[in-house]
């Protein structure tokens, strides 16, 4: 395989449906295109490339190089093509004696103030402005070199991925334009003026102390080295590429792989990637070295006692070991004392083995995902009110919203490419409602301003949706003909929710929302026209995170907001592949496709394929293990992917059970804050080396395809499957695809994937079936997939967890955008320079009353434990509450996160804790369980 | 004071369903524990309801009305041990 080139075509589509066609002849050729496309691209469709050096496809025109220029027969002049729209019967010239002479001219005017470095130049090869030489015949520059230039201009090299040397810099705006059009950050500027115009980062300062994100936007839309990634300097250019899909969030942006041998040079952001159009953040472009970092475990490791030294053993023992020990303890403490995990970061075909790896090997139910401390709620609450468990919409759909409300979710920081993506709406003109207790980016950034915040008290969201539903019943705003053809049980509802205890003014003193400002966003969102719900975790972690999926759910139909583009219910997910995790049976109540465990027909359909029983009966959840395995009869896990010690609340009670257990087994990249109490570690695949499938938060199925071998030996699928066999339970597939296969085969909305299919066109979006070919980018357009929408009776109920004299904080906790989740992958590489620590963010305030000033070292306890890290005094938090993230392990969040969950999934609440912060003591004394605690988690 | 997980999880469903009349609560929160909760825990619940004591104290009534009739169902249900 070579280097994928994809073609520019110079200047964006005209979105073709709106606009009536005009027919135009480019040198003699004619082409129809929409009216408004620019010369440059409707040349570009007959396969004529006009030189040009600031325009690209991928931004709107800007008609500053000059070299584009065209004649047009009946126009004076020569038109730049980038600027110039076509018009019904336009002849266009692109190449002319005069065309010609005038490019030159412009070129020799570029090369003259340019180092004449090409052999030695990072880009060499990769360089437009080399390229553009080359094409339009520059042979001298009559001007010399020994003028005024820039060469001298001094290179910033603070960035870690990326050197930006101005020496080479020519000026066309490029990265100024993807800053702030693309990615919304406006860190870049021209400065100065005429000759002197230079590109600034913020303040004419270094990258890394600029506003800049290091999303890589523009390092992609240099078209010299000027802006160019540090692994290109060091290694040389790629010679070959592979398509595949970013491991990070839920965004699942497509990248090409960029590679010299099978050493991943650069990853480029994929233009034809559905999710993310050919835009990329900090992790997905950069965050790659941890796949290769010298802390990977390749073999597998046992031990006896979790207070042994490890062992590295061959693969053939390992999987022998385990395999007996598993079927030891199910013969010693019965059928059920065994169970697995998946991982939302695994793929589709390494998550399906495992849940059928313990309900035809195990012989039980007990399996799980840690989609289970996410968004387990979303699945319930849109299964309840939609018919299934997924987002409505596809990410496109969000460019025609003209009322965004963002409810506990921060995608500035944990979806930045999505977040991108509706900055863009929002610049365009669509109003924003953020619903969150702290004052997120979004709620005021470059040429973004929420017109309403309703910065909420935390666990009050039922309340406040609640009232934003009363408002909408009450005053007469429900989309009637939608809520009468559509949906059931709104009588009943609409009696509930119009009752004066569900109004704004009622629940202000709970919320914390002034009631006039509910009203007014309430309004906004029923208005629309198009209006659209995007939430995160803000909304599932929480005691009732269930209840508000359905709360939203319910608000959407009752407005109509359900079922065509620029509206919907959207979750955006935590990690990659938590909708695939989810949709491949990964719940211990649900086979693939959420289909319930009690429906014989699913399950005879399983038993006749797999030649093995399934139960009927739901099996453990992951809290339930920990119970269980605290209480006696849970005895053995196997854990894919997931460090459920750092990651899961309530530290001591996690650790209390992994303790308890008589065989912990890890599979996983590195040695983990888990594997510090298993017996087996099993060594997992990045990446890098999967060969599989990834479903985004759009239900967007793509595929996740090889660069390298697995460094291990084996895919995690091929080693699930050997620890089946070696329990007695045959399970063999010759690749990836026939896993694919297998689950096509059986779940009704995966029935027309497979990975010829995609790799065909692209990726679908579920249900791809025979009714659905292409797949479905918007669901419930004629119809829910449970026949009618259900509105379900949301009754606002308090969190238990409250804040006392003792805990007079609530504590919440979140992601910041170079770290992901746990850290395992991000703190192995060089986005640690953004946040090399945990800090607790709190109120000016509150910080002042307690003595604290910025930076302190404080302590930070619930009634379950408590920790140590640096203050941050910020006023985007409210009084009374403080907020940290989760990411490094010597932090440990969750020490003081408590057992409190959502009433359906068990899903954490993480985003209350009562707290006390106080100044810290040394940070030898880092994270302490409170010992009454653990005795009484024991004892549970 | 520490409730057992299957006490405190229990009473977070039945606290969901207060605004339903009593009978329909209780059949909204068996059902829940039937199609979501593995058997060694819905045992523990008859359990609990069972034996009496303070530990039967804790459960929400509503809990242990649905924990009755989750003892009517049908059994015959393979059991997950």
């Amino acid at each position: 395989m070579t280097l994928i080139k994809e073609p520019d075509l110079g200047t964006p589509a005209v979105e073709s449906s709106t606009v009536a066609e005009v027919e135009v002849e480019v040198d003699g050729m004619p082409v129809r295109v929409p009216a408004g496309t620019s010369v440059m691209r409707a040349a570009a469709l007959v396969g004529v490339d006009i030189p040009r050096l600031c325009a690209t496809d991928s931004m709107d025109a800007f008609g500053s190089c000059r070299l584009c220029l065209v004649e047009v027969d009946g126009a004076k002049g020569t038109p730049a093509s980038c600027t110039t729209p076509c018009a019904d019967g336009m002849r266009v010239r692109t190449q002319t004696p005069r065309l010609e002479k005038l490019r030159r001219g412009v070129m020799e005017l570029y090369i003259s103030d340019h180092p004449l470095d090409c052999l030695t130049c990072s880009a060499n090869g990769d360089c437009e402005l080399q390229d553009m030489a080359g094409v339009v015949g520059l042979r001298e520059v009559r001007y010399g070199f020994d003028g005024e230039n820039h060469l001298d201009a001094p290179k910033d090299t603070s960035n870690p991925y990326f050197d930006f040397d101005p020496s080479k810099c020519i000026v066309c705006s490029r990265c100024v334009r993807a800053c702030s059009d693309i990615q919304g950050t406006f860190a870049l500027t021209i400065e100065g003026r005429g000759f002197d115009s230079k590109v600034a980062a913020g303040m004419a300062e270094p990258f890394m102390e600029s506003e800049c994100v290091s999303c890589g936007a523009c390092v992609q839309a240099c078209p010299t080295a000027t802006l160019q990634e540090r692994s290109v300097v060091e290694l040389g250019m790629p010679t070959r590429s592979v398509l595949t899909t970013c491991a990070y969030c839920g965004v699942g942006c497509s990248f090409k792989a960029e590679l010299r041998g099978d050493q991943v040079v650069r990853m480029v952001p994929y233009k034809d990637g559905g999710a993310n159009e050919g835009h990329s953040c900090v992790k997905g472009r950069f965050a790659f070295g941890y796949a290769t970092h010298p802390d990977r475990v390749l073999r597998p490791l046992l031990r006896e006692r979790i207070t042994d030294p490890w062992r590295e053993v061959p693969w053939a023992e390992a999987i022998g070991h385990t395999a007996r020990r598993l079927k030891e303890i199910q013969a010693e403490h019965g059928r059920g004392a065994i169970g697995g995990i998946t991982s939302s970061r695994c793929t589709n075909e390494e998550v399906y083995v495992v849940q059928k790896m313990v309900r035809a090997a195990f012989g039980n139910n007990n399996v799980d995902t840690c989609a289970r401390v996410c968004h387990s709620p979303t699945g319930y609450g849109l299964k309840q009110t939609f018919g299934t468990s997924a987002g409505t919409q596809d990410f496109r759909s969000v460019d025609a919203a003209d009322v965004i409300v963002v409810i506990g979710a921060n995608p500035t920081d944990g979806h930045p490419v999505f977040a991108s993506r509706m900055k863009r709406r929002l610049r365009a003109g669509a109003k924003l409602v953020v619903i969150d207790p702290r004052r997120i980016d979004l709620v005021r950034s470059p040429h973004v301003e929420a017109a309403h915040h309703l910065q909420l008290a935390p666990g009050t969201n039922v309340a406040v949706v609640n009232a934003m539903a009363h408002v909408v019943v009450t005053e007469g705003l429900v989309a009637r003909d939608f809520v009468a053809q559509r949906c059931e049980g709104f009588q009943e509802w609409a009696a509930f929710i119009a009752d004066e205890q569900h109004s704004p003014e009622h629940l202000e003193p709970v919320t914390g929302v002034p009631a006039a400002t509910l009203r007014a966003a309430a309004r906004l969102y029923a208005g629309g026209p198009n209006s659209a719900i995007y939430y995160g975790l803000g909304v599932t972690e929480h005691s009732q995170g269930s209840t508000m999926v359905m709360g939203m759910a319910n608000l959407a139909m009752a407005t109509g907001n359900i079922g065509r583009d620029g509206v919907g219910v959207n979750p955006l997910r935590g990690q990659n592949n938590v909708q695939g995790s989810c949709d491949m049976g990964s719940f211990p109540h649900e086979l693939p496709g959420y289909r319930h465990v009690s429906d014989d027909d699913v399950r005879g359909l399983y038993e006749h394929l797999w030649g093995a029983p399934i139960l009927p009966e739901p099996g453990l959840r992951i809290p339930n293990m920990f119970d269980a395995a605290l209480d006696g009869s849970f005895k053995a896990i196997y854990v894919q992917g997931e460090d459920l010690a750092q990651s899961d609340p309530n530290t001591q009670h996690v650790t209390a059970a992994l303790r308890a257990m008589d065989l912990v087994v890890v599979q996983d990249l590195f040695l983990n804050e888990t594997a510090k109490y298993a017996h087996v570690f099993l060594p997992g695949t990045s990446f890098l080396e999967k060969d599989g499938t990834f479903t985004n938060a759009e239900r967007r199925i793509n595929r996740v395809r090889p660069v390298m071998a697995p460094k291990t030996g084996k895919h995690e699928w091929q080693i699930v499957c050997e620890l089946a066999q070696a329990m007695g339970y045959p399970m063999r597939y010759d690749d990836a695809a026939q896993i694919m296969d297998e689950v096509a085969l059986t779940t009704p909305t995966f029935a027309g994937v497979s990975f010829a299919h995609l790799d065909r066109v692209g990726s679908v979006q579920w249900p791809c079936n025979d009714a659905a070919p292409d797949g479905t980018p918007i669901m419930h357009r004629d119809g829910f997939v449970r026949g009618r929408g259900a509105f379900v009776l949301t009754a606002y109920v308090s969190t238990q967890e409250r804040s006392t004299r003792r805990y007079p904080l609530i504590l919440t906790t979140g992601r910041i955008l170079s770290q992901y989740n746990v850290g395992s992958q991000t703190r192995r590489t060089a986005n640690v320079v953004w946040h090399e620590e945990d800090v607790l963010e709190i109120h000016p305030h509150d910080a002042e009353v307690r003595g604290i000033s910025d930076g302190d070292t404080v302590q930070l306890a619930s009634r379950v434990g408590h920790t140590t890290l640096r203050a941050r005094i910020v006023d985007r938090m409210p009084v009374g509450v403080v907020y940290t993230t989760f990411h490094h392990p010597v932090t440990g969040a969750n020490v003081v996160t408590t057992e409190h969950s959502d009433w359906a999934t068990n899903c954490p609440e993480y985003k209350v804790t009562a707290v006390q912060v106080s100044l810290g003591r040394s940070s030898a004394a880092v994270q302490e369980a409170d010992p009454s605690r653990l005795v009484s988690a024991a004892g549970e | 004071m520490t409730v057992a997980p299957h006490v405190r999880l229990a009473n977070d469903v039945a606290a969901q369903f207060h605004h339903l009349p009593p009978d329909q609560a209780a059949a909204k929160v068996a059902q829940h524990l039937r199609m979501f909760w593995d058997p060694r825990m819905r045992a523990k619940l008859l359990s609990t309801v069972d034996a009496g004591g303070t530990e039967r104290d804790d459960l929400d009534p509503l809990a242990v009305a649905a924990a009755e009739q989750l003892s009517l169902s049908a059994p015959g249900r393979p059991s997950a041990r």
